[in-house]
């Protein structure tokens, strides 16, 4: 498989039987209304449209997101009944149809 | 050729390589994303966006609810706000900011495995209030903070 550049980081602590989740996803997030320096020409937008958190597969939250959140998007939650080795599994996909997933271990 | 009989033909075609791709779980994002609400996000008044995405523009002011954002944010380009419901059986949390040319920031559809808070980082044009929205059992509540940008977020 060809290398791809890392687009998410997932972090996640379980405690007390829930989980703490933190991450992040590199996306430009451009709303479509900035203008390039250069060129004077408007930038397209482009920016996640859905990312949707899966534990243990099941969807748990699923955040609709549109061009008014910041670049490289952070979300942090609190996960109930959750423990250390359970599985997490984020994935969203973008206005252009761009998508990407990512899954990570409860720690 | 009969024409009517090519349409249909054509059509059973396309159905059932749908059926086929979403079986696989092919599909599935896409099929998910059929939820994103088009209309909110490009509603540019706060009572359009809040109807658009919650169903009424009324929504009750509630202690529950709390929004926790920075009172000044230096860089409107990046606003760290947390949102945070006291109330059971919390089934969306929006957060909208009114002077932003599409007012719904972003919208998360929780279940009952979230413990009642979310964080995320929007962008801010302008001083304004942060406007946070919880819909839990058919109701919808809210509550909002001010915050002060010294430099908005969504220019050019």
């Amino acid at each position: 498989m060809a290398k791809k550049r890392k687009k998410m980081k997932i972090r996640a602590w379980a405690d007390n039987g829930s989980a703490t989740v933190k991450a992040i996803v590199f996306h430009p997030m451009e709303t479509g209304r900035r203008k390039d320096k250069t060129t004077g020409k408007k930038i397209p937008a482009h920016f996640i449209e859905e990312l949707i958190c899966q534990h243990n597969g099941k969807t748990v939250l699923t955040c609709q997101w549109g061009p008014g959140v910041s670049k490289n998007p952070f979300l942090s939650f609190r996960l109930k009944n959750a423990k250390k080795g359970d599985t997490l599994n984020l994935s969203w996909v973008d206005n252009q149809g761009e998508k990407d997933m990512a899954e990570a271990a409860i720690k | 050729m009969n024409q009517t009989r090519r349409t249909f033909l054509q059509a059973t075609m396309a159905a059932s390589t749908i059926a086929i791709a979403t079986s696989a779980g092919l599909l599935s994002p896409r099929t998910v994303l059929a939820a994103w609400p088009k209309s909110a996000f490009k509603a540019t008044t706060l009572a359009d966006a809040m109807k658009a995405v919650a169903g009424s523009s009324k929504a009750i002011d509630s202690k529950d609810i709390s929004v926790e954002a920075p009172d000044i944010a230096e860089n409107g380009a990046v606003v760290s706000v947390t949102v945070k419901s006291k109330v059971a059986n919390t089934e969306q949390i929006s957060v909208f900011v009114p002077v932003n040319a599409n007012p719904l920031c972003a919208n998360y559809v929780t279940t009952s495995a979230i413990d009642g808070f979310v964080t995320g980082r929007i962008k801010m044009r302008k001083t304004s209030d942060v406007v946070a929205v919880v819909k839990a059992n058919g109701k919808l509540l809210t509550a909002k903070k001010p915050v002060k940008v010294t430099l908005g977020g969504c220019g050019g």
